[in-house]
């Protein structure tokens, strides 16, 4: 049986936070996903794409705000070489472009996504409302299985502000995939993710 | 006859390799021919144990080639795991950040570095004194009193426990006690090797004669310990050549490392408990892991106590 070592990376999140995952409702297998879950820290990212199995984390791209990782020097260099991240221009710098372009390019091209659809971090242990994205990318790729994700006890690690994280075991719960109703309104999808969500704290 | 110290260490090494290989052997021979449910889940108790003693050879082994301070790191790296887990058991908030910061980033290896250093003056006050002082202060400047004692004093328990008690293990190898230099480690070989017999006999007593399940642990049985304990204070004394004692001031040391062990088993266990019945380490009921804590339990109770009486009647 040939060692097969963990990227630095990957070590790192577990030393640090565990990043334990829980196969609940779903099983890691190939399939195109979107994983969503809720944001609490800036470890979030790491942690999920760590609770991946190696052969799935290589076709699986996190979502991140350029506005924080695309500044240059070390953070943007993770985000590119190693989380291979797809960057979303949050600020909407340029009016006419559509933010989720990079994510449907993406997909397109058969990538599995992780994204934060509440946003922005909510240092608390149950995500705030979700963003309208996530709607419009389960219509526009209905073949995309919609995996709602719980991550616990991070926003401990890493409070807002803080820099050094505090270890920690977390961790990462994946439940079943979110079913799509027929003409289902944005608000009531969106709850309703947010609610699959806040059903794994639970778990 | 005397062997010398290097081919006492090599005579030991290879024993304990001989022996743990045929418990491994037995053990998975018995998972693979057993259909009993029952058994099977204490077969799969008593084999999880078998290759944690395993690691006891490894810690050896890597003394043995690497010299005492290798002893350090090993053991530093399990007070963080330690300590990570208790802190994931503890509900601390935001406010918490800096005296956890402390607690991981320079307690752990302040304490290590003083007890590599055989600076008994110092690791044996750093925690209890200095960070009892410091940390109630830190967490005090954030102005947050919720809770303000429950949060500080379980940040300086979890230190106590997975830091200082566990820090006093490489502590034992680093006694200097006249007629016996430079042999610490077999010291604490000896140390851990009571441990865990203590806990793999416990396990298979309990199995055999158990009938009483014990509160505290329900893998095991009063009868089991009971016998378990007794078993491990006569292997102990049977090792007593690998130590500085007489075979019956083995015998009373063994005796105090099994006692204590089982009360440090017993009180993290109750700690886990009084912290929430949800355990980290179960899923729907199953058992996935033994947790760090869960290891530790039994040496963070002993090896304070071994020591200290070692240091009290021996060193010196």
């Amino acid at each position: 049986m040939p060692i097969k070592f963990l990227p630095p990376l990957v070590l790192l999140a577990r030393l640090l936070v565990g990043a334990y995952p829980r196969w609940i409702g779903t099983s890691p297998t190939a399939t195109q996903r979107i994983y969503f879950a809720n944001h609490s820290s800036h470890i979030d990212t790491l942690a999920l794409w760590a609770a991946l199995p190696g052969s799935l984390r290589a076709n699986t791209r996190p979502v991140a705000a350029r506005d924080y990782w695309g500044k240059g020097g070390i953070k943007q260099r993770i985000a590119e070489e190693e989380l291979n991240v797809v960057m979303i221009d949050r600020s909407r710098e340029d009016p006419n472009a559509d933010p989720l372009d990079p994510l449907r390019d993406a997909l397109k091209n058969g990538f599995s996504l992780i994204i934060f659809p509440e946003g922005t971090r909510a240092p608390q242990p149950l995500p705030g409302p979700f963003k309208g994205g996530l709607y419009f990318l389960a219509q526009e790729f209905p073949q995309v299985e919609l995996i709602p994700v719980y991550l616990d006890n991070l926003h401990r690690s890493l409070p807002k502000g803080a820099l050094l994280p505090v270890p920690i075991i977390s961790t990462v719960r994946f439940g079943a995939p979110l079913a799509r109703a027929e003409g289902e309104s944005k608000d009531a999808f969106l709850s309703r993710a947010r609610a699959a969500v806040i059903e794994l704290a639970s778990g | 006859m005397l062997l010398t110290l290097h081919e006492t260490f090599f005579a030991v090494l290879a024993g304990l390799v001989m022996l743990f290989t045929v418990a491994t052997a037995l053990g998975s021979w018995l998972e693979s021919r057993t259909a009993d449910a029952d058994k099977l889940a204490w077969i799969h108790q008593l084999n999880l144990r078998i290759r944690g003693s395993w690691v006891i050879v490894a810690i050896f082994a890597l003394a043995f080639a690497l010299g005492g301070e290798a002893l350090t790191v090993v053991f530093a790296a399990a007070s963080f795991f330690a300590l990570r887990e208790f802190v994931a058991l503890t509900p601390t908030r935001g406010s918490d950040y800096w005296a956890l910061v402390i607690a991981f980033y320079l307690a752990i290896p302040l304490q290590y570095v003083l007890v590599a250093g055989g600076l008994y003056e110092w690791y044996a006050v750093m925690i209890p004194v200095y960070l009892f002082l410091l940390l109630p202060m830190v967490i005090a400047l954030r102005q947050d009193t919720e809770r303000y004692l429950e949060r500080v004093a379980k940040v300086q328990w979890g230190l106590m426990i997975s830091v200082y008690c566990v820090s006093h293990a490489p502590a034992i190898a680093t006694l200097e006690i006249p007629g016996y230099e430079a042999r610490g480690a077999l010291l604490l070989l000896y140390f851990l090797l009571v441990l865990q017999m203590n806990e793999l006999l416990a396990v298979i007593a309990s199995a055999s004669v158990g009938r009483t399940p014990l509160r505290s642990n329900p893998s095991k049985s009063v009868e089991g310990v009971l016998i378990g304990g007794v078993a491990a204070t006569v292997v102990g004394t049977l090792l007593w050549w690998m130590t500085p004692f007489a075979w019956w001031q083995s015998l009373l040391m063994s005796a105090a490392i099994v006692v204590a062990g089982f009360m440090g088993g017993l009180v993290l266990a109750s700690v886990k408990r009084s912290l929430g019945a949800r355990d980290l380490w179960l899923e729907g009921g199953v058992q996935l892991a033994r947790g760090a804590l869960g290891r530790l339990d039994a040496l963070a109770f002993a090896a304070p106590v071994f020591f200290h009486l070692t240091l009290f009647f021996f060193a010196r």
